[in-house]
């Protein structure tokens, strides 16, 4: 089991890590393009809305 | 919509569906409850039983008292809300928070009183404690998650709610399930796993009413009139479906005979620890956090009239919060015989959850700027205000108490129910405590609620009690944990067990007297909301004199 314990661990701290960082970053880029800004002002007042 | 009155009625298949799943569970719950191994047990199945013939009369009986066509999805094109269910849930979120606030009392009092046990089997601590944490957490906060997802899902995606029989099965059997989980721990039915005591009936029976819920929900989603799905129900949707996964994850059991109560986990030794506080630290995190998030995220907005401060941080906020949260269970498990490695991880994650729990913090406090003065005026948004800066401070503590170093002092101490009740008095019951107070008066179409008085009684009793709560389970945890690791200069520990029990008793009486409070601002919420619903004046009355109220047609 050691080489296991050694191939997951190793596995975890290179790609795993980097695929936490990629799907941050996607989030990141989701969140912050100008070309939402409109999109998401709007959103904000979702509560705000009446029938 | 051609259809006149020559439309033949007919059941629908769920109508028909449920009914007959129905008569056939009441008939396997009698037979369970003739052969079953305990008496215990075969009470269990009765209730089933009776639960099941009740429902199969109740759903034949609405069929028949129910117009052909079922409600419409629309009125003069407004959306036909199902605000049935949500009324039901709220009204018992009110009754389990008093129930589970005052069971919380009593076994404060029995850790300062023992004899208080009355020396019998069924009122004991062991039997007491899973009573109160399944009540205030899964009773009452369960219920206002409900009844406010069906809220929020339907307001923001401009929808009925999906389904006619389910939203219904899902609120009267998650309060079903709530009731077969209580009674068992009074009857010494438990599994003995912490927030996941129910035995794996009760748990099969969650997971169905769970899946339904879940599909409700979705499908509401699905049918939603506008284009963006609105944050609120994506923490409530991320709340949902992560307890489904945690629940069957945790529960994965094998009874010892469909006619015991009693199971195994297929999971041994330390992978049963993990598992049990990956479960455990993320009820945490998706129940009492990310469902919670969904409420402050409609329900502050709303209050204070005034937008999301900053919906991109919303967005952040929400997913860096739920990759985290998942991995920081194992800091329940430090310096156990859980490996290291696990250990450090639980720790570094809860370290980091810090980020996102203070950037949904600042989102929440922030949406009032421009209404700062509100604070002053309306004791309901003063109620979810303080409700996040108790968030605010649960979640520094936590992160803090995760780090091994400080762990070592805290773990095992009355340190951890203080903090544990930092975020569930302060933060869920808070929030929880201000949307039933916005809910109430739009469910029941009233203006506001009866008495704006009471509420800020309510606000400061409680407040009040919360922190004596919290401050005196500081010094007792700190003092504690300080006695514990004691040594004398010849190397022997300094104070007995006894020593350190005896030295808690102040401490216990001032928690309990911080617990009396914050029962006696529940139950002013009760008589408030009773009021509200029962008092004559009616809001849309005087504003619309010739429109029909629009409420769902149940």
């Amino acid at each position: 089991m050691p080489a296991a314990y050694k191939f997951f661990a190793e596995f975890a701290q290179t790609w795993g890590l980097l695929y936490f960082v990629g799907v941050f970053l996607v989030v990141l880029l989701y969140a912050l393009a100008p070309s939402r800004k409109e999109r998401f002002d709007a959103a904000a007042r979702m509560p705000l809305q009446e029938d | 919509m051609a259809h006149t009155a020559t439309t033949s009625k007919g059941m629908t298949f769920g109508e028909a569906g449920s009914a007959l799943a129905f008569g056939a569970l009441a008939f396997l719950s009698i037979i369970i409850a003739a052969k079953a191994y305990t008496p215990e047990y075969a009470f269990h199945a009765y209730l089933f039983a009776a639960a099941s013939v009740a429902s199969v009369f109740v759903i034949v009986n609405r069929y028949y008292e129910r117009p052909a066509a079922l409600p419409p999805l629309t009125i003069n094109g407004k959306p036909n809300y199902n605000m049935g269910p949500v009324k039901f849930a709220t009204i018992a979120s009110v009754i389990w928070g008093i129930a589970g606030f005052t069971i919380g009392l009593l076994i404060a009092l029995q850790l300062a009183f023992p004899s208080l046990n009355f020396d019998t089997s069924w009122l004991s601590f062991g039997r007491m404690r899973p009573l109160h944490t399944s009540a205030v957490i899964f009773a009452f906060g369960g219920n206002v998650l409900i009844a406010s997802s069906f809220y929020v899902v339907q307001r923001t995606c401009r929808a009925r709610l999906v389904g006619d029989i389910s939203p219904w099965f899902v609120v009267l059997g998650y309060n079903f399930f709530i009731v077969i989980a209580g009674t068992g721990y009074l009857l010494g039915i438990t599994q003995g796993k912490e927030y996941a005591e129910p035995e794996w009936y009760a748990d099969l029976f969650l997971t169905i009413v769970w899946v339904t819920y879940f599909l409700v929900f979705l499908g509401t989603v699905m049918r939603r009139k506008e284009s963006h799905i609105y944050v609120a129900n994506w923490f409530y949707l991320a709340f949902i479906l992560t307890i489904a996964v945690l629940h069957l994850g945790n529960n994965a059991t094998v009874p010892v005979s469909i006619f015991s109560p009693k199971s195994y986990i297929v999971w041994s030794g330390v992978q049963d620890a993990l598992v049990q506080w990956w479960y455990g630290h993320n009820a945490v995190g998706f129940f009492l956090t990310a469902g919670f998030l969904a409420i402050m995220y409609y329900f502050i907005p709303k209050r204070a009239e005034r937008p999301v401060y900053s919906y991109r941080l919303s967005i952040i906020h929400f997913w860096s919060l739920i990759f985290m949260y998942i991995w920081a269970g194992p800091h329940h498990l430090h310096y156990t015989a859980l490996p290291d490695w696990a250990q450090t991880l639980g720790m570094v994650f809860s370290v980091m959850l810090w980020m996102p729990s203070w950037g949904g913090m600042i989102n929440g406090l922030m949406t009032l700027s421009g209404a700062w003065d509100k604070l002053r005026t309306d004791p309901v948004l003063r109620l979810m205000v303080v409700s996040v800066a108790f968030y605010g401070m649960a979640t520094f503590e936590g992160p803090l108490m995760s780090v091994k170093a400080v762990n070592s002092l805290s773990h095992y101490t009355d340190w951890t129910i203080g903090h544990v009740h930092a975020g569930a008095l302060g933060w869920v019951a808070y929030i929880s405590f201000g949307a039933v107070y916005c809910l109430v008066p739009w469910l029941w179409n009233k203006k506001e609620l009866y008495s704006m008085k009471a509420v800020s009684w309510h606000f400061w009793i409680s407040t009040l009690g919360i922190v004596l709560y919290i401050s005196s389970m500081w010094v007792a945890g700190i003092l504690q944990g300080l006695m514990w690791r004691a040594y004398t200069n010849l190397g022997f520990l300094e104070y007995s067990f006894i020593e350190t029990v005896e030295a808690m008793h102040p401490f216990y009486i001032i928690r309990a007297l911080g617990g009396a409070l914050f029962v006696a601002g529940s139950l002013i919420m009760a008589w408030n909301v009773w009021k509200t619903i029962t008092s004559a004046e009616a809001a849309e009355e005087e504003a619309l004199p010739a429109q029909p109220v629009l409420v769902a047609a149940e």
